[in-house]
């Protein structure tokens, strides 16, 4: 009985401190951030989580006496009624200016018709389904989509002289579109995909599927899977089966070598190639004093990925508009405000929302996982400058 | 060169090519399976011996594969030893939870155990996560074990060979083990009446205690061994259980050589599939349940 | 106070009157809910939630509670329930209270069809094929894109406002209301149930199944019954969830919920009717609640307090209050 009473009790003061009297007080922005702190994602979320701190941290300043109050809640993982849920209370409980995160494109989807409803702008900083886009026209996106990514490495595949490919990727949305992209970009320039598997989300060994493609020899092999665990064990058996030695070669999508994670990769061979946004590797003095901070801040052994890029992009989007409104913040203004926003100081260099389709445009960059003074890295190798999701222009509403 | 010849290089390239494919479903199959035994005999036993629906077994795989990774980065031992302490270690502190938290729900339902070793999943994710970080742990092998060797005229990693040597020998091991010797045939004989083994003197209490650590200590290699193929991480317990649960069921509560039948059928099932008909690969398991279980309800090995 | 009959024999009054008489504290949760609609106007949308929850784990509890079927795959009827209500609606069946019986239907017959299939087994091999379907049933969502949207999600789900009148708005008021009195509906109909003649007979297989064949109840045919109208209702809750949030996702025939469901019924006491009153308000409150003060770790404590349940408060919060209750009586 006691803890029902302390948790009433908790309740009632959680109402009483949310009340719209409490509120009005002038100048707050408030930013709900819902993200799966706890879920299966954590790794990266938790980097997504330091990126947002290390932003106001750096940043506060510019806000003059504009209060920032930062709202987190944790959707668990791909859950998106909890999502919804969790929402719904940050728009009508604790009235939030503006909502973020949005790890997984279900729960950004579930989300998206409040948005509209409740006209709060939306930033995405991870989901990458292209078609999320079109469900409001309260969201923008500052990470990615697969297509931006997948569509030019296909592209580029086929420019380097490779005629057969077969393509592996995660059997749910983003592989699937990863997939559909990739073959797109490479077909077009007139390479030749000899196979397509597509491989269970739920998948504790992935050499297989490796070996099958081993014994299949194509000349290249394109990978999309999801970042963290299984990009590692990707990896592992890519070089456990010595599929570089038998002459395919990989190419996979950015996500495939998250920054944080290429130490726990082991010897992989060199000749890797992936397509991305960010590289913690990448030699701009932009990105150089990034990472300085970041590993001032979370440790000289901490390497930012490009999840932590998007949401530091993310929390710079939402100073941008905080600092132009005054901290007075207006739905459709904010969206205008958005829509025309660019940052050349980003990280991962260049970077803006396309005023149209209201996605991020960015520089894409061809990368050579190699080891550089014994550590693996994402060397840039090429930049393809500003690319936009080729998705809304070959599906048409 | 003749005409005719042509076919025939086709045909013999196509069986080639079989065979070749057969040889990869093998011995990677059996790599898996050798890990899916390892880690879940233990867990047979314990159910089949004191009747506990244990979900949390996995939880000391997971536990292996931490402390055998520790071991090695913090402290600098290499591979073996850093195995066989941390199989020590485990298997030393599920006898402390096996007496202080287990053994007061012997006598429960089947619920209350289920509730329980949930918690202790949750709680086991949340301190991992806690120790450890989120991502996932790499093991590092000696270098003699790394690279690829030739069997049958095709390169394999000669980690997976290791590990089909080694859990054979395991399962060859606890079989004669148990099969032979006294602990063996007390550890039969309270499976089959508990009551009775207990009235001629067996200390069922030891016993359990006893057949505890074995069990967990083997998931504690397992999980060790198994780093490569079944990630550590903080979810391992809960990500894994199916896989686990379909083991012990199938190959039939409280059995030895169920399991290992069992984990054969199933990890050679799932690599064919996952090779020869990728788009179905995540049907597989709950296919082979399904059919088996219906089939032989009680297991292949069980009593019904 | 009650004469064990066959149904067939039972007339309409009869069944009236042999139902068991309402004792006051039952009606403890229409209080509760009712008060909450006005005490806590920004917690609506929790508060649907848990509701839905509540009638997901009532079903649950007629399953395991009453027919002693230990299932780790209830969620599958919860998302064919979901999912049926949410295609529906997309393909423009915007009558959200019509698609219930309709959710109800399909969930249904998806427990009877697998139902008569494995409840021929018991104990593990049982625990497992549940499972089993509620993977299968995930993994073949997952695969049908062009029906379920997959891993994206189910969207365009859009209802007409209920009766005409009620607007699905954001505060969640009507969704409240709407789960408030679909619950209230499944309650009376559960309470019915169990109290009936064939609810008895639940009790006794779960109790004997043995002595219950010996006395020439139809044991499995018993059986697949409550498992059929238990994943209708299971079906029903799946689609409330489906139209309060207008979006279903992958999530709905996890693991994960299966799990959850379970763990909030056995924590508020199974096999009592009132268990899921209790069960599942008090752990999702506590999540909640726990998730907020520590979003990263949560996890321990709610384990913790499943251990702790297990270890001190057999049978749940309700098996406490009535053990605490005997000690005062005596």
């Amino acid at each position: 009985m006691r803890r029902l009473q302390s948790v009433f009790g908790m309740l009632a003061a959680a109402v009483a401190v949310m009340s719209p009297a409490a509120v009005s007080a002038a100048e707050t922005v408030k930013v709900g951030v819902v993200l799966g702190f706890s879920g299966q994602a954590s790794a990266s979320v938790d980097q997504m989580d330091k990126a947002i701190n290390l932003y106001v941290k750096q940043h506060q300043a510019e806000l003059g006496d504009i209060k920032l109050d930062l709202i987190r809640r944790d959707d668990t993982g791909p859950n998106p009624d909890m999502a919804r849920r969790l929402a719904q209370e940050l728009i009508t409980r604790d009235r939030v200016n503006i909502l973020t995160g949005f790890f997984y494109t279900p729960n950004a989807n579930a989300v998206a018709p409040l948005a509209t409803e409740a006209k709060v702008p939306m930033v995405i900083m991870n989901a990458a389904t292209s078609s999320t886009m079109r469900l409001s026209p309260y969201l923008v996106r500052v990470s990615l989509t697969q297509w931006q990514q997948s569509y030019p490495l296909g592209q580029w595949a086929a420019k380097q002289g490779v005629k057969r490919a077969y393509t592996a990727v995660t059997d749910y949305g983003p592989g699937h579109d990863a997939e559909a992209a990739f073959i797109k970009g490479f077909t077009e320039a007139g390479g030749k995909i000899v196979g397509s598997v597509r491989m269970p989300l739920k998948n504790p060994d992935f050499v297989p599927f490796l070996q099958r493609i081993k014994d299949e020899k194509p000349e290249a092999l394109f990978v999309f899977v999801p970042g963290s665990k299984d990009a590692t064990a990707l990896m592992k058996a890519y070089t456990e089966l010595g599929l570089a030695q038998a002459g395919v070669r990989l190419i996979a999508a950015g996500d495939c070598v998250p920054d944080n994670e290429l130490a726990s990769m082991g010897d992989v061979p060199p000749g890797v190639v992936t397509m991305g946004y960010y590289s913690a590797a990448a030699t701009r003095p932009q990105n150089k004093a990034f990472v300085a901070a970041w590993q001032k801040e979370y440790g000289p052994d901490s390497i930012p990925s490009p999840f932590a890029v998007g949401a530091y992009d993310g929390m710079a989007a939402i100073f941008y508009v905080i600092e132009k409104q005054h901290g007075k913040i207006d739905p459709d203004r904010t969206m205008a405000l958005l829509k025309g926003w660019r940052n050349d100081n980003s990280p991962r260099g260049p970077v803006m929302i396309d005023p149209e389709t209201r996605d991020v445009v960015q520089n894409m960059y061809v990368r050579r996982l190699e080891r550089v003074n014994g550590k693996l890295e994402n060397v840039e190798v090429e930049t393809i400058p500003m690319v936009k999701d080729p998705w809304p222009r070959l599906h048409p509403q | 060169m003749k005409a005719g010849a042509v076919p025939r290089q086709e045909r013999v390239s196509a069986v080639n090519e079989f065979l070749s494919a057969l040889v990869s479903i093998m011995f990677h199959g059996l790599a898996y399976a050798m890990i899916l035994y390892v880690v879940s005999v233990g867990l047979s036993v314990t159910m089949g011996l004191m009747g506990f629906a244990n979900l949390a077994h996995g939880v000391f795989a997971m536990a292996g594969g931490y402390v055998a990774i520790s071991l090695m980065s913090r402290l600098g031992l290499s591979f073996g030893p850093a195995v066989v302490l941390a199989v020590l270690v485990v298997a030393a502190a599920s006898v402390v939870l096996e007496r202080l938290l287990y053994a007061r729900l012997y006598g429960a339902g089947e619920i209350e155990q289920v509730l329980f070793t949930i918690g202790l999943i949750f709680m086991s994710i949340a301190a991992a996560k806690f120790m450890f970080g989120s991502s996932q742990q790499e093991l590092v092998l000696p270098a003699a074990l790394r690279g690829e060797v030739s069997i049958l005229g095709r390169m394999f990693p000669t980690y997976r060979a290791f590990i089909i040597v080694t859990g054979a020998i395991i399962a060859l091991g606890l079989w004669l083990g148990l099969e032979r010797s006294q602990f063996g045939a007390r550890v039969r004989a309270a499976v089959d009446n508990r009551r009775m083994a207990r009235s001629v003197g067996i200390d069922t209490d030891r016993l359990f205690s006893l057949t505890f650590a074995l069990g967990s200590g083997l998931a504690a290699l397992g999980g060790a061994l198994g780093g490569e193929l079944l990630t550590i991480h903080p979810a391992y317990a809960i990500e894994h259980l199916v896989y686990f649960l379909t083991v012990v069921a199938v190959g039939g509560l409280g059995s030895i050589r169920g399991p290992f039948l069992a984990a054969v059928l199933l990890g050679v099932g799932d690599t064919a599939c996952k090779y020869l008909l990728p788009d179905i690969g995540a049907f597989f398991i709950y296919f082979a349940l399904f059919g088996l279980l219906l089939w032989r309800p009680a297991g292949l090995f069980g009593r019904a | 106070m009650f004469v064990y009959r066959s149904a067939a024999t039972i007339s309409p009054v009869d069944y009236m009157v042999c139902s068991h008489r309402l004792r006051w504290p039952e009606l403890l949760p229409w209080v509760a809910i009712i008060a909450a609609y006005f005490a806590f106007p920004s917690y609506l949308a929790l508060g649907a939630q848990v509701m839905i929850m509540v009638l997901f784990a009532l079903s649950l509890d007629l399953v395991l509670g009453y027919a002693g079927i230990v299932t780790l795959g209830h969620a599958a009827f919860f998302g064919v329930g979901a999912y049926t209500a949410g295609i529906l609606a997309v393909h423009g069946w915007e009558e959200a209270i019509t698609a219930l019986p309709v959710a109800a239907a399909v969930a249904g017959a998806v427990g009877l069809v697998t139902g008569y299939i494995i409840l021929r087994t018991r104990g593990l091999t049982l625990l497992m094929l549940t499972l089993a379907v509620a993977s299968m049933l995930g993994e073949a969502a997952n695969k049908a894109n062009w029906l379920t949207g997959g891993a994206d999600g189910l969207q365009g789900i859009t209802l007409r406002p209920l009766l005409g009148v009620f607007h699905f708005d954001l505060f969640g008021r009507t969704a409240f209301v709407y789960c408030a009195l679909v619950l209230f509906a499944g309650w009376v109909f559960v309470r019915r149930l169990v109290h009936a003649p064939f609810g008895r007979s639940l009790t006794g297989i779960r109790e004997n199944a043995a002595r219950m064949h010996a006395i020439g109840a139809p044991v499995r045919q018993r059986q697949i019954i409550v498992y059929t109208i238990a994943a209708a209702l299971a079906g029903v809750a799946g689609a409330l969830e489906a139209q309060t949030t207008q979006f279903v996702g992958l999530n709905v025939l996890s693991f994960d919920l299966s799990g959850a469901v379970l763990i909030m019924l056995i924590f508020g006491g199974v096999g009592r009717l009132y268990g899921a009153f209790v069960g599942a308000p008090l752990y999702m409150v506590a999540q909640d609640a726990l998730s907020r003060l520590d979003p990263e770790y949560w996890f321990f404590w709610v384990g913790l307090l499943l251990v702790v349940t297990v270890m001190f408060a057999r049978g749940g919060i309700l098996g406490v209050a009535d053990l605490l209750r005997r000690k005062v009586m005596r």
